[in-house]
């Protein structure tokens, strides 16, 4: 186990020493736009080592069957062999025509696990064991045709910041596992991954401008209380009753539940490394969103707010990420 | 990866049929055995799972057995039947250890390798599709095997096998031209690698002595012996179609046997055809025996075989595959030559056996100067005397005493040996031949098919000023056996063999055999090297078949790349189409939709002309634009829900509302 391990540590050492000094290798690893469309020229087809051990039965087979001067024998081998050749064409098929057509992300925290859903147009025919990884996390799909379909994958992340998406490997086995074809894909995408928030919650800094008070409205499922679904919002906010009733995604907007306001000031934490302050600043929009008070976010030469909601949670957290 | 139940059970089901092919040449124990170990594990995975894999204890004693089972059946571990057990064995053993998918793969590989090797005991039509059956599991396996991605993993039913099974047998059918192909240039061996020395079989052929009651079993088979085709298309009458074997000289009062012969020697030996010449083809089957047989006589003398002095054919080695060869043979004829030495050997009998026998003929040589005389007595006696029957009463020591006098019935054998006696005795040089009488005249193939019931015995007699001349004693007691055939005969022993369907329908197989015999099992060099025949090159080297395998393989590869690399027509997507079609219906309700115009603004004119058409058309419209403009992915239920509803929709009665 481990030497197979060891073995694949250094396939991966040859690989990458491969491709730095053979330009045509890294052709592909040019970011490309969405959609990205599997074709010949980008599909590599190579056996299996299964496919290498049955490839040796065959031949052990047909040395026997000349050997015996055994024709049927000798039919049934190339019988055996040719349905592998074409098994080989078929492993090409399924990924041969397929389209890429959207990268999708709900963004995270750094430190979580961010979790990608990739669509897929099949095209006229259907596919079947098609495999799908991005570094260590891999599903496999079977598509129809004419549909579109999706694969839900998760990807570690460790900084905040752009995320650039690492290749997207699409493989297949299919159908015997005796021959495997692959490509490579690099959308040019990249994502959104929010700061990490602090681990300890330290209380709200109780400023100067907290007295202003809304009214509290009741939280309601009217029609003026609801908006329609943006991608963005969380799934929680999803009024579900009236969007059935509406036949279209309705979520509640949640901005009627203000109590007190704050004001998140990114220049009041002077005691702290720029990482802790972000890392304290997310908490606080964190908390504050979780409470439903109105804040301001106050970052060096920017001023966000006085504002609620998810679309001003995400410019916020946004702005510290990339700041 | 652990294997899941459909896995195992299509391993199961693979290493099944395969151990199931391998039964006919295994002792019932053995395969009865076997297939419980494949039921036992089987259950064992369905009904207590959490077990695992048998423990080691349990396999090792099993595997360590495996190589004494096959040293106490075959006395060897080397060679055809030890090494079939073994391997079956082995898959078998393999498949109760099986828990992960590489276990599963290595089974279907060896499986492969073990569903080959049923085609080396037998290579006749039934068990090679027998055998081509059994890849359709081998491939399920496969594809088991590997992830498919879809949902939930389908327990194995009916339904999921049909479904899968189209594609397979697709691919199956798929690979047929490359397979031909492979197979008819794949350059033959000259010499094999390593010596197949294959144990005799218990085939029930024409051995090279005759004794009463061996042929017994014989007439019970039916298989083809050979087969015989005719240049001019015309089988010689029936009481012509006597197919010489082997000659046998010497007896030693129980059996005849053939005398170490010495080789023909034409000017010795003068034959001379009276009538003229037939020629014609012979395809024998695999005999294990050297002898090659030919229609009474044959004038001929090919390179293939020796000719000994009594017109004995044979080959070189034993024949283990199927053989082709060309011969003339005279149908009336006159052979001369017998000198003092064969003299001697055609009227040796040995002493103290049979002796009123020997009183017999000794009387008529007395009774009669002319041995033509002689013979025509034999034969009055056996005609008036002597039944026929397949199970004749069993012979003591003077066995021919006892038939001649005592039990009277018997077969081919019985009166040969006894004729032959008879005629030693008075004086008469004789010699007993082994053969066939009869054959089977094809009329759809053209051909005639002798089975190994048609085996048969007569003599030969040496009669001064006509040589010798062919007796069949048989024929005195059974007329019909000449005329008609051993099927005529023995019909009396098989009441519902015979029946004319049934041999109708046995001819029609024997044909499909035959085609199948001769295209595959017997494809040789010679045959590989006229394939080009049809551009004319008669006898092509290897230069041209490489070329010509080049050209069809690069036909067969341009077809497949063209397969694999063609685009599907790109019809949009099903939401698409169902929009295209609810316009085309509603523009023949005379409201087409204009060139440009969005669903938007159709909409909006659709309902400016029918108002009341608002409850029908509003939402099917206002999910098209969702679906097509929608920010969010379209989910496969949402696409399949809108296609249904936008067919379902009847624009007739959206005018009147």
């Amino acid at each position: 186990m481990r030497r197979s391990r060891a073995l694949g540590e250094l396939w991966l050492r040859l690989l990458a020493q491969a491709e730095k000094q053979l330009p045509s290798l890294t052709r592909l690893r040019a970011r490309e736009a969405l959609p990205i469309r599997l074709d010949r020229r980008r599909i590599y087809v190579l056996p299996t080592a299964f496919g290498l051990v049955f490839a040796a039965m065959l031949m052990i087979m047909s040395v026997g069957a000349l050997n015996y001067y055994n024709n049927p024998a000798l039919l049934l081998t190339a019988l055996l062999g040719s349905v592998c050749v074409i098994s080989m064409l078929i492993a090409f098929r399924t990924l041969d025509g397929l389209n890429l057509t959207s990268v999708q992300s709900a963004p995270c925290h750094a430190g979580d696990v961010l979790t990608l859903e990739l669509g897929f147009a099949s095209g006229a025919r259907a596919r079947a064991g098609l495999r799908i990884d991005i570094g260590a996390s891999g599903r496999i799909i079977a598509t129809r045709a004419d549909e579109p379909s999706r694969a839900l994958l998760t990807l570690p992340t460790e900084r905040r910041g752009l995320l650039t998406l690492p290749r997207i490997r699409v493989w297949t086995r299919w159908p015997y596992g005796l021959f495997r074809a692959w490509s490579w894909l690099s959308p040019g995408i990249e994502v959104l991954v929010y700061p990490r928030p602090e681990a300890n919650a330290v209380p709200l800094p109780f400023g100067s401008r907290e007295a202003q008070r809304s009214v509290v409205q009741p939280q309601g499922e009217e029609f003026g209380a609801l908006r329609e679904y943006r991608t963005s919002d969380p799934r929680r906010l999803i009024a579900w009753k009236a969007s059935a009733r509406h036949d279209r995604l309705l979520v509640r907007e949640p901005e009627q539940l203000t109590g007190q306001e704050f004001v998140l000031d990114f220049n009041a934490l002077p005691a702290l490394d720029l990482e802790a302050r972000i890392a304290r600043l997310t908490r606080w929009v964190l908390m504050a969103e979780e409470r439903r008070a109105r804040y301001t976010l106050l970052l060096p030469g920017q001023r966000i707010g006085p504002d609620l909601g998810s679309a001003h949670a995400h410019r916020c957290l946004r702005e510290l990420a990339l700041l | 990866m652990p294997l899941s139940r459909h896995q195992f059970d299509l391993t199961a089901l693979t290493v099944l049929y395969a151990t199931l092919l391998h039964a006919p040449h295994f002792p019932v124990w053995l395969t009865l055995g076997l297939i419980g170990l494949i039921v036992a594990r089987w259950l064992q995975r369905r009904l207590r799972p959490d077990w695992g894999k048998p423990p080691a204890l349990l396999r090792l004693p099993l595997t360590l057995a495996l190589p004494v089972v096959v040293y106490l059946l075959y006395g060897n571990i080397f060679g055809l039947d030890p090494g079939s057990v073994f391997s079956v064995g082995m898959l078998v053993l393999k498949l109760t250890e099986s828990e992960s998918l590489r276990d599963a793969r290595a089974v279907v590989t060896f499986a492969s390798f073990v569903l080959m090797a049923a085609l080396l005991f037998e290579q006749d039509l039934l068990t090679t599709a027998c055998v081509a059956l059994g890849v359709v599991p081998l491939l399920f396996n496969l594809r088991a095997l590997e992830p498919d991605g879809s949902e939930a993993p389908q327990p194995l039913s009916l339904r999921s096998l049909g479904h899968e099974s189209r594609s397979v047998l697709l691919n199956l059918l798929a690979a047929v031209p490359l397979a031909i192909l492979v197979f008819l240039f794949l350059p033959r061996l000259a010499a094999p690698l390593w010596a197949t020395q294959t144990t005799p079989k218990n085939r029930t052929g024409l051995s090279d002595s005759m004794s009463p009651g061996h042929m017994g079993e014989l007439f019970l088979d039916d298989s083809a012996a050979f087969r015989v085709s005719f240049d001019d298309g015309v089988a010689p009458p029936p009481a012509q179609r006597y197919w010489r074997g082997v000659v046998l000289w010497r007896y030693d009062g129980r059996t005849w046997s053939r005398a170490g012969g010495m080789s023909l020697r034409p000017d010795r030996q003068p034959l001379q055809a009276l009538a003229p010449e037939i020629a014609y083809e012979i395809t024998l089957e695999p005999s294990e025996q050297r002898w090659m047989y030919a229609l009474d006589l044959p004038t001929t003398d090919t390179a293939s075989q020796t000719r000994d002095e009594d017109y004995t054919l044979s080959a070189v080695h034993p024949l283990s595959k199927l053989t082709q060869y060309r011969l003339r043979s005279a149908p009336v004829y006159r052979l001369d030559g017998l000198d003092a030495q064969q003299r001697q050997r055609a009227l040796r009998l040995p002493a103290n056996f049979n002796p009123r026998t020997i009183a017999l003929g000794q009387q008529w040589a007395q009774q009669h100067d002319d041995p033509q005389r002689i013979v025509q007595a034999a034969l009055d006696l056996i005609r008036q005397e002597f039944s026929y029957t397949l199970s004749p009463p069993p012979l003591g020591r003077q066995a021919m005493d006892d038939f001649l006098f005592e039990t009277r019935a018997g077969y081919c054998e019985y009166f040969a040996s006894a004729f032959a006696v008879l005629m030693r005795a008075a004086g008469v040089p004789t010699r007993v031949v082994l053969g066939y009488q009869g054959g089977y005249w094809n009329t759809t193939g053209d051909y005639m098919v002798v089975r190994q019931s048609d085996a048969h015995a007569w003599n030969e007699v040496w009669l001064a000023g006509r040589g010798w001349v062919r007796v069949d004693p048989t024929a005195a007691v059974r007329p019909d056996r000449i005329e008609l055939g051993s099927g005529a005969a023995n019909s009396g022993h098989s009441s519902w063999y015979g029946r004319e369907w049934l041999l109708n329908l046995r001819n029609r197989w024997d044909i499909a055999n035959r085609l199948w015999t001769q295209a595959v099992v017997g494809f040789d060099e010679l045959t590989q090297r006229g394939l080009l025949r049809s551009v004319g090159i008669k006898d092509a080297n290897w230069r041209q078949l490489g070329l010509a395998f080049a050209l069809s393989m690069g036909v067969l590869a341009a077809l497949g790349l063209w397969w694999a690399t063609r685009r599907a027509r790109d019809k949009g997507d099903s939401v698409d189409r169902a929009y295209a079609r609810l316009c085309a219906r509603l523009g023949r309700r005379g409201l087409a939709r204009l060139g440009p115009e969005g669903p938007a603004d159709y909409l909006r004119r659709l309902l400016r002309q029918w108002p009341q058409a608002r409850d029908g058309l509003e939402p099917l419209f206002t999910r098209y634009m969702q679906l097509r403009y929608g920010q969010t992915e379209i989910s496969a239920d949402a696409a399949r829900k809108f296609v249904q509803s936008a067919r379902q929709i009847d624009v007739a009665s959206l005018r009147t509302g």
